[in-house]
This record gives C-alpha cells, structure tokens and sequence, in this order.
C-alpha cells in the first residue's frame, strides 16, 4: 500500500496535484452555494422589509387626504 | 395564424430570457447533471490513479496528465464560452448571455489556474524546473491575465448593465487577440529555441490511457455546465436583491 | 466632416500642450524606468547592451500605460464626450483623433527619447535604426489598443491601474515582433518578418481599437 501511495518517489508531485485539483474544483462550489444561500437570505429579508413597509404607508395615506 | 402552432425557434430562444424560466429549468437540470459529474469525476479518478499503467519514461507521473491536460482543455473551453455569451449579448442582446458569460469566468480561470498548477508539478520532476517559458505554458499564463482582467472589470463597475456591455466588448477583443498573442508567442519561442528538444506533450497516447484522460475531460466539463447553472442563478438572485436594495432605498 | 476631425485633434494637442504634465511626464518616467534597470542589474555594459532592445520596449510600454487616462476621462466628466457621440462626427473617427492627438503627444515623445535612452542602455550601433523605426510602427498600436482600456473603464473613479492591466496581454504582441525588429535574432530574415508582423499588428489595432473603444464609450455613457 505504501508503496502504492509513494507512486514510484513521484508522491509530492502526483497527490499534491490531485489534491489541488478536488481542492479547486470544492472551493468553487462550496463558495457558490454559500454565495446561492447569502442571496436567498437577502432576498427574503428584502421582501418581508418591502411588506411590512408598504403596511403601516396606508394609514398615514390616509390621515393625508382627510387634511 | 394557427395559435396551437409549436414555437418557432426565436420564441423558444426568448422563452429563455425570462429568468423564472431559466430557474426553473436549471433547477431540474442540476441534480442529474451533478450526478453525471460525480459519476464521470470518480470513474476518471479510478482509471486515472488505479486502473492504469504507468508510462515507461515518465513513470508514475504521468498520471498528472489526466488531471493536467482536461484542466488545459476546460480553460480555454471557459474562455470560448464567455466569448460566445458575450457575442450573444452584444448582438442578439439576450438578456441572460451576459451572466451566461460573466458566471462562467470564475470557473474557466480556476482550472487555467489548475493546468498550471499541476504543468508545474509535472514540469518539475520531468524537466527539473518549476516553470518554462515555452509557448504554451506562457500562453495559458496569458490567458490567466485575461481571465482576470475579465472578472476585475465586472468587479470594479457598479451598474449591472453597463458593466455586462463592457465585459462583452472587452471579451470580444480578447477572443480576437488570443490567436495574435498565441501566435507571437509561439514565434518568439522558436526566436530564442530554434532547436527544441523536450516535448511538452508528454508521450504519445497509449489506449489505455486514452480512458482516464476521456473520463476526466468529460467529468471536468459536465463539471463546468453544472457548476455555471448554479453560479447563473446565484448571480440572478443578487440582481434581484440589488433591485428590491435600490427599490427600498436600502443602498 | 475633415474639419470636425482636425479641429479635434488640433484642440486636443493644444489641450495637451497647455496643461502639460501628459507627454513631458511619459518621458520623464520613461527616463527614470530605464534608468533603475542598470541600478538593478549592475553596471556591466555587456550585459546592459545584450537586453538593451527588451528593456527599452518593456519601458515605452508601461509609460505609455501611464498616459492612457488622460484620453477619456476629462471628457467623459465634464460632459464632451456626450456632445461628441451625438455630434456630426462618427463616434469611432471622434476616437481615431482623440487616439491620434494622444499619440502625437505622448507616443511619438517616448520614441524620441527612446535612442537618447539606447545610449544610457549601451545599445549596439546597428540596432538603433531598427529600433526607432519599430517603435514608430509599434507606438501606434499601444495607443490604439490602450485606448480600449481607457474606455471601458471611463466611468470608474481612478480606473487608470484597471485600464493598464485589462490592456496589457493585447500589448505582448507588439512587445515581442518590437523587440526581435532591434534584436539579431537567433534565426536569419527573422527581423524582417518581424517588421512585418509588427506592422500587421498595427494594423489589426487600428481596426479593433477606435471600433472597440467607441463602443465602450457608448456603453458608458448609456445609464
């Protein structure tokens, strides 16, 4: 097994650049994801923000057309 | 004009504009695509690190080569792609082609980045240095360039069209530039070595190693469409969130 | 139309000339640039003389680098620019001049300087020649594409540093045909074909950049 993982004295070369490689390609969809998830969030609190905004607009709507 | 008629093929063309349409059509596509990519990334792995022989002058560091050579491909496959999108964009003014073209940027420059990486791994115990200035390490070191003054520029300007427009022309020119900086490249490499020995090919392509490196290409670039559908959604909800920000007065 | 063409290069060099500092500048970091290589590799006039011709280039680049902001963006903010996209000149030849009056300005300066630096850089004899007569071919294309980079980056605050980076991988070509027109080269003819490929990239550039630049420039007056 050793020496299977030794890859004929190549080891360094061969894993570091393996592992460069799965490093690379999981940093770029973990950031994605992250990135799809801080959206999502800003997203929903925007939209609950414009809700409850719009709401407490309507009373005083009115109060200015009864002046 | 019969209304039951199927949809030509500009209006299945614009049917896609509509980013709930793509939503919802990335949001079935991903999962079997990410599946395929799983699927391929491993069985390339296997071949590639297990089931394959090692090459008689280079040994067991020819297995670089499978992770090397796709990462080349995909790099400037990425660069095509972001061309394409940005012509797209330019000319037929689909709505979607610049995030088309302004996701698939990131991805196209990680593995650039990666095919040098790892050339450097496989260079060094092949040839003893870390890094050569031979046409084509140096033209992919370009194209890194490129990349990233791509990704700047939609960083630095703020307004989401503008900085597509932009990106679109600076695309362009670059995909007009590349063959003229690989080419000047390549005439500089033969200036300064007329007789050049090594090759940076590596060896010829035994069958058994044509699996591993088959497998990897086409696992790296059904990795490539999955991960640019997820990134095109992700940019297509900061959009909306910047639209609702500057709706609500936020910004 | 050639009057709107000249009166704007004419009141672009005389918009140059009066505030100064673009041109004169330019040579001056020119002349600093070529003067730190020798502090940084050592005094040996051998060695000095073998690279004269690369560092020379390699310095006329990044100083005509400097100089590229200052083709758009006065106008872009003090609202010409707009005048100028809507006037009767096509926005791309309004571009040519403002790219021609920069050159005249800037570019042509830098390679007058240039054989007065070859001496400091113990370039040989028989290189000086070439050298000038590529950089007179070449200098153009620098303006030409680096005004694309001047233009997609107008509207944003001190993007001088982004335009330079964004234009420099179009810049090797002209880098690397420049250099071998001055140098022997290891192959013969080669600094012929060099002259000609330079000259040929030139010409590419004089089709893509004011295309590219005015392009950009709509892009960024839009909203």
């Amino acid at each position: 097994m050793g020496e299977y993982f030794s890859m004929g004295g190549y080891a360094a070369f061969v894993w570091s650049a393996y592992g460069m490689t799965v490093f690379v390609m999981l940093a770029l969809v973990i950031a994605t994801c992250l990135d799809i998830a801080i959206q999502k969030k800003r997203l929903d609190a925007l939209e609950s923000n414009g809700a409850r905004k719009r709401a407490p607009a309507r009373p005083s709507a009115q109060t200015a057309s009864e002046q | 004009m019969n209304p039951m008629s199927s949809p030509t093929f500009t209006q299945r063309f614009h049917a896609f504009a509509n980013p709930a349409r793509f939503m919802g059509l990335s949001d079935r596509l991903i999962a079997p695509c990410a599946v395929v990519t799983a699927l391929l990334i491993s069985a390339g792995f296997w071949f590639a690190l297990v089931n394959s022989p090692a090459d008689y002058q280079q040994g067991e560091s020819v297995r670089i080569m499978y992770v090397h050579v796709p990462s080349a491909w995909l790099g400037m496959m990425g660069y095509m792609v972001m061309a394409g999108a940005s012509i797209v964009a330019l000319v037929l003014r689909h709505p979607l082609a610049d995030v088309a073209a302004k996701s698939a940027a990131p991805i196209g420059a990680a593995f650039c980045f990666l095919a040098l990486v790892t050339g450097s791994l496989w260079g060094k115990p092949m040839w003893g240095t870390w890094w050569v200035w031979d046409a084509r390490l140096t033209s992919m070191l370009i194209l890194l360039f490129l990349y990233f003054g791509y990704i700047a520029l939609w960083a630095t300007i703020e307004e989401p069209q503008r900085a597509g427009r932009a990106a679109a022309i600076l695309a362009l020119v670059g995909s007009i530039n590349v063959p003229i900086v690989h080419y000047s490249v390549v005439w500089w490499n033969t200036l300064h070595q007329p007789a050049s020995v090594f090759r940076a090919d590596g060896p010829t392509i035994a069958p058994e190693m044509l699996l591993p490196l088959m497998l990897m290409a086409l696992g790296f670039t059904f990795f490539f469409v999955t991960l640019l559908m997820l990134r095109m959604r992700a940019e297509i909800l900061r959009r909306r969130v910047r639209v609702l920000q500057l709706a609500l007065g936020e910004v | 139309m050639k009057r709107a063409f000249f009166s704007l290069v004419r009141r672009d060099v005389a918009l140059a000339v009066q505030i100064g500092g673009g041109g004169g500048m330019a040579v001056f970091f020119f002349f600093v640039t070529v003067t730190l290589m020798p502090l940084g590799i050592g005094p040996n006039l051998n060695l000095l003389g073998q690279i004269a011709p690369g560092l020379l280039w390699v310095a006329l680049l990044l100083s005509s680098l400097l100089t590229l902001d200052r083709l758009f963006q006065a106008d872009f903010e003090d609202g010409t620019l707009d005048v100028l996209s809507m006037g009767s000149l096509p926005l791309e030849l309004a571009v040519v001049a403002k790219i021609l009056s920069h050159w005249l300005t800037t570019g042509l300066p830098l390679v007058i300087a240039a054989p007065i630096l070859g001496l400091l850089l113990n370039l040989e004899e028989h290189q000086f020649m070439p050298l000038v007569l590529a950089m007179l071919i070449g200098s153009p294309a620098l303006s030409l594409m680096g005004a694309i980079g001047a233009a997609l980056t107008v509207s944003v605050r001190r993007g001088g540093l982004l335009a330079s980076l964004l234009v420099m991988p179009f810049y090797i070509p002209v880098l690397i045909f420049g250099v071998a027109t001055a140098s022997a080269g290891a192959m013969p003819g080669a600094t012929a074909q060099a002259t000609a490929l330079l000259g040929a990239v030139t010409l590419v550039s004089i089709v893509v950049g004011p295309w590219a630049s005015a392009a950009a420039l709509r892009a960024n007056l839009k909203a």
